[in-house]
């Protein structure tokens, strides 16, 4: 089976939605997502990701004035049905008064396919999805991972022009998502299918996405491949949404910055930018954030807490001068108890300083 | 486990009151098939009576089922879209309709048809024809149905099973058919069996509505009972049973079944 061919580009142009009690829950939205390309939607609990898909889906209309192409054809006014696209829901909407093989069969079954046709598509889309033992099982029986398998096969089939994904793992344990999210991955990579991918969880969106757009309040607060939004945050949501961010506030001062009787040393282009005596907010990584003896460093604190996570050991260390403890990872097998004083140091080129961060 | 006095205690009373309700149908059920009744069963067993009555009574026997089964069909064709109508939109006319579609319930049968006749009675053809009745035995029932497909829709999540159907190319019916029926299929029966129960036996309704020649099976009970011997009415009594007891049991059982999760 072959996508690519069908697959096509999604663009938005402008696209607003206000719901009928006036609620705007998605501002003016341009966006494209490329032929073939896998982007996630990713934000927190109503800041608009799943009112975009609907809309890209046809089960929502945008307001007047936005306009919403797959390649060249404008959906903008057309019903879902019309769509031509697959989608796999949160619950997997499948179908309970049908088994497996007529829930995937369901989607040629309505577009008139003769039945041979239908047989064979059916049959390679159960072995595709290891789901033959299963063909003619209810879906109460399946669990929760044959249910989505069900769920993405059925969505497939048809060869849609755009594959649509609301949660689709969020229903299943830590360690399903994990084994799931790498074959869908790898799936939708080899069907070569425009996909968009909601989810709220920052771990799964680096995993499936080509390109994530972070949303928050109903726009989008950046977006880029995961490593420009991990390293390269350009904002305060966005920092603190994808991973875990120190934020260290202080004041320009020469090559450092300075906060209590600490100083943290900048890189020649961080303090290059700002004129001396600014306030500044500069912000790491906790995996960026090293522990060294406590003599020798430039900042100081002492251990408050520390987690043994198996990788890596999370440290959290109250440095003066900072409101917020300052998590570090440690990546030796070393233990630390709380009150162990310690130095911090972090590698100057690995300090973050956000867009207009000046705090005057 | 040892059981104690309460527990004997509790099932003689239980097997009492069963006793107290179950005892009269079957003395009906005895007297409908004794010679005489005041005589009792050493006077004989006969079918007579039950053949008087197929004589006498047949026509009501046929035309009872016929607008139970009328009833049930408008209550599928009407209830069912209702009940799905009621499902999906949440707006004020949806809450005056439902209110509208329970007040049958509330409303006792005779006033039900009292109204009937007064904005209904003069136009003779339809007054004096059996639709007169199937008319107020659809008012009746169609709450029952409507509800019962209702409760079902409520339980499953059918919207996001619309949903997933129309993303993959499915019409509005295409749907309706393949996924909103077959999926309210326990509810849709429960309803057809409620429906063909109660049109069956309905009375207070189908006493004022009916004419001399359009009497169904309860109103030519009753008949019986005012005119006719103890038995012969008992071997109606007899016929009823038979018709509607399957019914009650079919609808019995459904209602056991577990029900399927979407």
């Amino acid at each position: 089976m072959k996508n690519a061919s069908t697959s096509v580009a999604i663009t938005l142009k402008q696209v607003q939605k206000t719901f009928s009690d006036g609620t705007l829950a998605l501002k003016p939205l341009d966006l494209h997502i490329e032929q073939g390309e896998i982007l996630v939607l990713l934000g927190p609990s109503g800041c608009g990701k799943t009112t975009t898909l609907r809309l890209i889906a046809g089960l929502e209309f945008c307001d007047q004035g936005g306009q919403i192409l797959f390649g060249e054809r404008d959906v903008t006014q057309i019903a879902i049905e019309q769509r031509r696209v697959g989608m796999v829901f949160q619950s997997y909407a499948l179908f309970p008064n049908m088994d497996v093989s007529e829930n995937i069969a369901y989607g040629l079954r309505v577009r008139g396919e003769n039945k041979a046709t239908q047989q064979k598509k059916v049959n390679e889309m159960l072995e595709l999805f290891d789901l033959q033992p299963y063909a003619q099982r209810a879906i109460d029986q399946l669990s929760g991972g044959q249910r989505q398998r069900v769920a993405l096969a059925r969505a497939i089939i048809t060869e849609p022009e755009v594959l649509l994904l609301d949660e689709p793992l969020s229903a299943l344990d830590a360690l399903l998502k994990k084994r799931l999210r790498t074959d869908i991955n790898a799936l939708l990579k080899r069907l070569g299918i425009t996909a968009v991918y909601v989810t709220h969880d920052q771990e799964e969106a680096m995993a499936m996405g080509d390109r994530i757009a972070i949303l928050d309040h109903g726009e989008i607060a950046q977006i880029g491949t995961a490593e420009e939004i991990y390293l390269s945050p350009n904002s305060e949501f966005v920092a603190n949404f994808i991973g875990q961010m120190n934020h260290f506030d202080g004041l320009l001062q020469g090559q450092a910055l300075s906060f209590g009787k600490q100083f943290l040393p900048l890189s020649p282009s961080l303090y290059q930018s700002c004129s001396g005596g600014k306030r500044l907010r500069c912000m790491a990584r906790p995996e960026d954030v090293c522990l060294m003896a406590f003599d020798e460093a430039t900042v100081k604190g002492a251990v408050s807490h520390s987690v043994f996570l198996g990788d890596r050991t999370r440290v959290l260390v109250e440095v003066e001068g900072l409101q917020e403890p300052v998590h570090v990872d440690c990546f030796e097998r070393k233990r630390y108890t709380i009150g162990d004083r310690v130095g911090l140091m972090i590698p100057p080129s690995r300090l973050v300083l956000l867009p207009n961060s000046g705090m005057e | 486990m040892k059981k104690g006095v309460f527990f004997y205690l509790q099932l003689a009373f239980t097997l009492l009151i069963c006793a107290f309700l179950i005892v009269p149908v079957f003395m009906s059920i005895t007297a409908g098939l004794t010679n005489n009744y005041f005589v009792g069963i050493k006077s004989g067993l006969t079918f007579r009576w039950v053949e008087q009555v197929w004589d006498m009574y047949s026509n009501t026997i046929w035309l009872t089922m016929k607008i139970a089964l009328v009833t049930t069909l408008v209550n599928l064709c009407v209830g069912v879209p209702c009940a799905y109508y009621l499902a999906r939109t949440r707006s004020k006319l949806s809450a005056f309709l439902d209110e509208c579609l329970t007040l049958p319930i509330a409303i006792p049968g005779m006033a039900i048809a009292l109204g009937l006749i007064s904005v209904y009675g003069g136009i003779t053809e339809f007054r004096m024809s059996w639709s007169f009745i199937l008319v107020g035995h659809v008012i009746f029932t169609l709450p029952f149905m409507v509800k019962s497909v209702l409760a079902v829709l409520q339980s499953i999540n059918f919207r996001v099973l619309e949903e997933g159907a129309a993303s993959l190319g499915a019409s509005f019916w295409q749907r309706f058919f393949h996924v909103i029926v077959p999926n309210c299929k326990t509810g849709i029966v429960s309803g057809i069996l409620m429906t063909l129960t109660l049109s069956a036996g309905e009375f207070n309704l189908t006493w004022m509505l009916h004419t001399p020649l359009t009497k169904t099976l309860p109103v030519g009970l009753a008949d019986s009972y005012a005119s006719m011997r103890l038995e012969v009415s008992s071997a109606y009594t007899l016929i009823f049973l038979g018709m509607i007891l399957p019914l009650l049991i079919a609808a019995q059982f459904l209602n056991r079944r577990p029900k399927r999760s979407a």
